[in-house]
Order: C-alpha cells, then structure tokens, then sequence
C-alpha cells in the first residue's frame, strides 16, 4: 500500500479561530487507493482539517499538494476541480428533488461536450440519470436515479452523496462522520461500498471517532488531539484501548461497570399507548410496557421504528391517540409537558439543538430551561440572576462541562458539551423519578460517553426508573437491564440483557419473530 | 482549555456596555455611509450638502425649541419602536402597531372628551388621565390579541393577520371620525374628535415648548420593556418561544398562551403611542394624524436592533430628522424628501448589514435577526 503516490498532502496547517487554536502544525497525507482514518474526540481538529481541505477554509499558515503540486483552495469548486469530494455529516440534498436533479444540481452544465457559455441551458435529465446508473452498478451502489431523495432512507441519500462527489470526477472522497446517521447493517453496507471505490483507484479520508469501525476500515489511521497530530498507526499495530488513550489522552474505560439492577415500584407504566406521526400515519402501534425503579429499559431498533413518536408521547409532545401513560401512579394521558416534569420527569431529548437547547441563550439561561419559573430561581415573576449564576457554576463543575464561563452561549459549545449541559440540566432537577434519555450520546466522543453513561447508572443506582431509547446497540447493551426491540411502531419482545445475545437483537430490529419460548419478561 | 473553576464574575456593567457597542456598531456605520451617500445625493442635485447637514443638525439639535420638537417626534418612535421590537423577541412580526396605534387613540379620546358627559360627572384629573391612557393600551392591547390569537389557535400567519387587522381598523377610525365621534363644533369640517377634557391630559413639562410628559413615561417604558424580556419569567418564556419555539415547548411553555401575551402586550404599547400622542400632544384624535407612525416603528426596532434601549436612540435619531429636514429645507433650498431617501438607506444598510460589514471589514459574526418564520411556524 505504502507504494502507491501520495494524492492528497498537508503540510504544517494551522488555523486560528478566536480563541481557539484549531490546528497546530498538522501534516497529513493521502496514498491513492487507501482509506486513512482520521481519528479524534469531538473538537479535536478534524472538521477544520477537512473544510481547509475542502477550500471552506483557508490556512494560517502551510500548504496543501495535491498530486505533489501546491496550490490555494479558496473554494469548494476549487477543490471539486482538483478532484476532491465531500460527504458532509448532514447531507446537502433537497429532499423534493430526485437523485439525478440533486446529483445535477450545481454541475448542471458540465458533462456536456463543450460548455455552453449560454445563461439558460436545457436539462438533460436523460443523460444524467443514465450516469448515475452507470455509476450505482459499477460501484454496486444501487441508487435509483428517479427516485425522490426525501423519500429515500438516510443510507441510500448517504450513497447520494458519493454519486454525487464522482460525478463531479471525485478522486478524493472526504466523508465526515459517515457512520453517525447509519444502522449497523447500512454500515457495514457503506463499508463494502467504499472498499469497492478504493479497488477502483480512490482515496478516502475517513473521519471518525468511533473505534470499532476505524479499527475494521482504515488502511492506516491518524489520531488528532486538542489541534495536534498526535500520533499515526494502523489497525494491525493497534486496539481499541490503544486507540481510545491517545484519543482522550488518557485510559478510558471502555464498558459501563455497572451491579445487577434492584427494582422496585412501577414508575412508568404504558398501556395500549397508539401515536401517530407528522405525517398522520400510525407510528407506535399498540404498545404497552412498564419501567420500575432502580432499572434501566432499553428500547432498541433501527431508526424510524417510531421511537421519536413513543418518547414524544411519553413526555407530553405529542398527542396520543388511544392508550394510557401513568407516571409514578399519576395518569398523565395527554398532559402538557410541565405536568411531566412536575411528576418527576427528566427528559434528554433525541435533537439536542431543536429542543433540548435554546442555542443564542447563555449556559445559565439553558441550565433552568424547565425550573426557571420556579425557585430559588424566580421570586414573584423576577429571574433571581445570583441563584441562576450559582446553579450555572455548580452544574458547569460537577458536571465537567468546558466552557470559559456560564455566560457563553450554548451554540458556540461543542457537541458534547452541549448535550452536558442538557444532561446536567436534567439529571440534576429534584425529584427526578423517571429519565427518559433519547439517543443521548448521538455524534459524542468517547470521553463524553463514557462520562453521560456513568451518570445514567448513577441515576439508577440512586432507584430512579430509566427509559434508555438509543439506535446505538452497543449503548443499549452495556447499559439496559432489560431490552425491549421495536420494530415497525411495536415492540416485538422485550428480554433480560443478560440473556441475549448482538446477533440476536439485530435481528429482532430488523423484524425476525421472536420464537414462542423466547425468554420474554 | 479553559477551566470552568477559573473565576469570573458575573456578566456586570462593564461587560453588557461592551455588547451593547458591540451591537450599535453595525447600525451606527449604516447611518454613517448613509449619510455620506446622502451627502453624494444633495451634491448631485446641485445642493450643499455640508449646508444641508448643518441645517438639519440645527433644525434637530440647534436649540431648546428644536430639542423639545424632536423630543415630541420621538415619543410616539419610541412607544410604536418598542411595540415591534418586543413582538420580534417573541419570534413574531407585528405590521399591525398603524392600526393598534389608531385604535388606542380613538379609545383615549373617546374616554377624554365623552366619558364625563356618559357618566354625567367632572372626573378629577387623576383619574381622568390614567383612564385616558388605560383605555388606549388595552384597545391596542386587545386588537392585537386577535392576531395573536388567530396564530395560536387557527395557524393564521400573523404577517397577514396584522396587515389585514390594520385595514379593519384603519376603516372603522374613519367612519367613527366622520361619524359618532366627529366634532359637532359648526365650524369643523375635518374628521376628528372634540378636544379631551383638561383633566385627561398629559402636561408639558417646560412652559412654552411642546414636549409634554409623554416622553420620559417613554423613556421609563423603555427601561421597562427592558426589564420585562430580561429580568423577569414572561420575558424569558416570550424570548424562549422567539428564539426556539420547540425548546420552549419542550420546556414545558404554554406556547399557545405566550403567543397571545406577546401580541397583547406589542398591542399593549402600539395603544399607548396613540394614547400618548392624543392626551400630550392633539388632545383629540384627528383623521390622519398618525399616518405612518406603525410603519416607521418596523424601521426603528429594526435600527435599534429590537433592543429597548436601541429603539429610544433610533427614535430619537429618526425624530431629529424628520424635525430638522424643515430648517435644512428653508436654509438651503433642498427638499425634505432627501430625509426619506437618507432614512431608507439606513435601513437598506442595516437590514443587508453584509455591505457594512465588508465596507468596513467587520469580521465577528453576531446573532443574525431572525424576522420571520415560515407560513406556519
């Protein structure tokens, strides 16, 4: 592998942003054909790294070669010209649009013989969406080119993306997070993908911060830290452990060290609960279940299973057709919000910057989100700002969230600091008799992990009642005492963690029947 | 990395000055290029524009009188400016304050001139003046709960909503004007009512120039606006729906009822504009008077940055020159127009503040405004 020419080379980059020193120094390279991991925690400098190498940036200082020649980016269309592609975590498609008009979008013109000087050119839909086929078999990619990407599944807008970087000539492919919106099976489903196109010449830059996969796809892989390079392997000379120290800079514990639960009462209990969804289809179908004090439930499933619609259900966002929800005794059918969080609600919410956070509001201002009517901060109607300051503080300390001050705001956090302040928030208020965390450490880093893990069980072992919804099977087996899968709006089984295996559970998730003597509970 | 256990103090004096420089920044620029390209203007005309400029500073600034003038100018700014600035912390653009503000001046002078005579008593002026007023902030108050309302509950865009409401009361004022309400004085001709009791009106506060007590209760209402979105829970659910409308449902907000509020409440302050404007200034309500004043206002709050204190200034700012354009034009020639096209800049310069901003190579990102969502945000 080593043989091959270098395509793609950084030298020396640095980046200032106010305050922060984004990248100190950094040297990468690229080899044709090869997949190079970029490893690191949430912050550490790879998104920078990667938007200087995409011309969204420009660099302080250093230089960038390709095919061994310098030259400036100052523009994505730059980079696109010199043959490098880019598959952002959130993807830049119109949902209204089919493949072939997204994949045109932007390049409208250009596979045209010769290129018309002229303003108003016609679509040619035909020749496009031909490519696109070329494209999807040769690569095995099987994208339908006249479909509408809104309605396509994340996965298959996801190999829109790569349609779309190779059919600007893509040689480069930077994918930022690939994994994070993906089930296990579309992962490994993109893994085979991209070890189709680096058969067929192109590089990838592949970053991550999630070891497992880094570990079974990088050729070789490069760790960054707070800016810095701090060290480069590959999977045959390291492991996760290893991985995972020079990550954080430190042992991580890897699994959650958790005792065997002690239930008690019923905190939680659902009966029959049906929900439709935005679009007015029946989304949680029939389901009943009961969390008790001191356990941790875990609700696995592929995503769009109608999780999002059972816990929005289950905390007053949403309106719920027939059914019941009692919490702690109380029936709670149809309840706004603050009656939840009154009961004894504590709900980390699945899209922290959409609900969980007012992003322009300061740390202090998002810390009493949902108690800032209530003392000791508010008296008689008036925010008391000294008791906001000192809960801010307390919080921002126990719950080690990193930010110069409790007055900075919430957006400019990273995100794993954002959801702390979420978690801190929640976790926190008095009285909590039931934690509803809704992919609670979606796109975080190993510390932060490992840090809002400790905190769930801590919250258990105190005998609160925990729901866990999570898309992260991983998650949901280090932390759940019992399982339950749901699959298509139903929950098809629920089991004792203990007793089952990964295998097992994915396919349940992906709509197996449980047998009659399974081992329900 | 910073620490969290490093000290700091709590965001005090010092620090909220330095933002709110921070902020002025961009629409103190505007207002600079503005002028400079008003300056250009004037020249182009054939006018003097360093003439120009000194007769609208003196027309504006030049003397008691003109400072008193300007003041009277501004207070109805300031009352209409904080109207839509408040309703844009709450996320929504009231285009209504014109017919909140009409309907708030009909109510005061209703209760000014016809109320004694209903009663069939002299009501003393301590209570006359304060129920004056009271009746024009709650009928702008309620006019605009409409809207609010109709967003709440029927999804009705509340853009749409005011421009109509406006309309509605636009229409109503004129036919009370040349009807039911109209001065049966012999002698008028025009639409308005008879003047307002004595007891019903605000009081000048120097003898001998007009401005009237109007404007420190505007000032004082300002730092109330102020005190409300920041300090105290409604403001903090108002400015949580503003800026997050699914935070704030998630934290529990009665969305439904905050939307309401904040309406009642930017109608609350459109209606004291017209309250004001009739009880220190008219003393009746007169057909016409106010044109403009709740279109002026979107200008303002937008000048101001939506900021309480920010709309006082670009009152004041809008005030002086709608006062001093009179003496620039009899000193030199040029006519007052040049005022609208001066005052247009600045809000063409505020409002795309990228041009500013690479003018004069600002760099920082701030906030952006967010005027307006979606039909059905």
């Amino acid at each position: 592998m080593s043989e091959k020419p270098i395509v793609l080379e950084a030298r020396g980059i640095t980046k200032r942003f106010p305050g922060v020193l984004a990248n100190d120094h950094v040297d990468f390279d690229l080899r044709q054909g090869e997949v190079h991991a970029l490893l690191g925690e949430n912050g550490a400098g790879k998104s920078t790294l990667m938007n200087i190498l995409y011309g969204l940036y420009t660099a302080d200082s250093g230089e960038i070669l390709v095919n061994g020649k310098p030259l400036t980016l100052n523009s994505p269309r730059d980079a696109i010209e010199h043959g490098i592609g880019m598959v952002h975590q959130h993807f830049m498609l119109i949902p209204v649009f089919t493949v072939t008009e997204n994949i045109m979008l932007g390049a409208e013109t250009d596979h045209r013989p010769h290129k018309s000087e002229a303003p108003l050119v016609k679509l040619d839909r035909k020749q496009v969406s031909q490519i696109v086929r070329d494209f999807s078999h040769q690569y095995g990619l099987d994208v339908d080119p006249d479909a509408i990407v809104g309605d396509l599944p994340v996965g298959v807008q996801q190999r829109v993306e790569i349609v779309k970087a190779l059919y600007r000539k893509a040689n480069i492919l930077i994918l930022d997070e690939p994994t994070a919106v993906l089930t296990p099976q579309e992962a490994e489903e993109l893994f085979r993908i991209i070890r189709e196109l680096t058969t067929r010449g192109v590089s990838v830059i592949f970053i991550s911060h999630k070891l497992k996969e880094v570990l079974s796809i990088a050729d070789r892989i490069t760790v960054m830290r707070a800016g810095r390079v701090v060290g480069a392997t590959t999977p045959a000379e390291s492991d996760e452990h290893q991985l995972a120290a020079m990550m954080v800079g430190r042992e991580v514990i890897l699994s959650v060290e958790k005792e065997p639960a002690q239930p008690k009462e019923d905190v939680l209990v659902v009966e029959n609960l049906r929900v439709r969804d935005v679009r007015d289809l029946e989304a949680v179908r029939g389901v009943s279940f009961t969390v008790r004090a001191g356990e941790i439930l875990g609700i696995a499933g592929v995503q769009g299973n109608g999780q999002t619609e059972l816990a929005e259900a289950l905390t007053g966002l949403r309106r719920i057709e027939s059914g019941s929800v009692k919490l702690a005794g109380r029936d709670l059918t149809n309840c706004p919000p603050r009656l939840f969080t009154e009961t004894g609600l504590a709900h980390i919410p699945e899209d922290r910057q959409r609900h969980g956070l007012v992003l322009g509001y300061t740390i202090a201002d998002n810390m009493v989100l949902c108690d800032y009517y209530r003392p000791p901060f508010s008296a008689r109607g008036v925010l008391q700002t000294q008791a906001l300051d000192e809960h801010a503080r307390k919080l921002i300390q126990n719950f080690d969230v990193r930010t110069p001050s409790p007055y900075v705001a919430a957006g400019k956090l990273s995100g794993g600091n954002q959801q702390k302040v979420i978690v801190a928030r929640e976790l926190s208020r008095p009285s909590v008799r039931l934690v509803i965390a809704n992919q609670p450490t979606r796109g975080l880093d190993v510390g932060s992990i490992e840090y809002i893990h400790k905190e769930i069980v801590l919250m258990r072992d105190q005998g609160v009642a925990v729901l866990l919804i999570s898309a992260e099977l991983d998650e949901i087996m280090s932390l759940s005492d019992r399982i339950a899968v749901m699959y298509h709006g139903q929950i098809v089984t629920t089991v004792e963690a203990h007793a089952v295996t990964r295998e097992q559970l994915g396919l349940w998730m992906a709509g197996a029947k449980p047998e009659q003597t399974a081992t329900s509970v | 990395m910073q620490n969290a256990d490093e000290k700091q103090p709590q965001p005090g004096w010092q620090q909220a000055v330095r933002a709110g420089l921070n902020a002025a920044l961009v629409p103190f620029l505007a207002i600079v290029t503005a002028v400079i390209v008003g300056g250009v203007i004037i020249a182009l005309v054939g006018g003097n524009p360093f003439a120009a400029y000194l007769g609208l500073a003196q027309g504006a600034f030049g003397s008691a009188r003109a400072w008193s003038e300007t003041f009277v100018w501004a207070t109805p700014y300031i009352f209409a400016g904080l109207a839509v600035a408040l309703a844009f912390k709450g996320g929504l653009f009231n285009i209504g304050a014109e017919g909140q503000l009409a309907f708030g001046a009909v109510a005061t002078a209703w209760v000014g001139y016809a109320l004694p005579e209903v009663l069939g008593i002299e009501i003393p002026g301590i209570l006359h003046l304060p129920l004056a007023i009271g009746a024009g902030i709650l009928a702008g108050a309620l006019w605009a709960a409409i809207p609010g309302a109709l967003k709440a509950y029927a999804g009705g865009h509340e853009v749409i909503n005011t421009i109509m409401m406006n309309y509605i009361a636009l229409n109503i004022t004129s036919y009370l004007l040349n009807g039911p309400m109209k001065d049966k004085n012999p002698l008028n001709v025009i639409a308005r009512t008879p003047e307002i009791a004595e007891g019903a009106r605000l009081p000048v506060i120097f003898d001998g120039l007009r401005v009237h007590w109007g404007f420190p209760l505007a000032l004082l209402v300002a730092l109330g606006v102020w005190y409300l979105l920041w300090k105290t829970t409604l403001g903090f659910e108002i400015r949580t729906v503003g800026a997050n409308p699914d935070a704030a449902r998630y934290a529990g907000i009665n969305f439904r009822r905050i939307l309401i509020v904040t309406m009642a409440l930017s109608g609350l302050l459109a209606g004291m504009a017209g309250a004001v404007e009739v009880t220190g200034l008219n003393y009746r309500h007169e057909l016409g008077f106010s044109i403009g004043y709740g279109f002026d206002a979107i200008a303002i709050a937008l000048l101001g940055k939506t900021h309480p204190f920010g709309v006082v200034l670009a009152s004041i700012l809008f005030a002086g020159m709608r006062n001093g354009a009179t003496r620039m034009q009899f000193l030199t020639q040029i006519p007052v127009d040049i005022i609208s096209v001066i005052q247009s800049l600045i809000l063409l310069f505020v409002a795309a503040d990228a041009i500013i901003r690479y003018l004069y190579r600002i760099k920082a990102k701030e906030e952006r405004l967010v005027l307006t969502r979606g039909w059905r945000g």
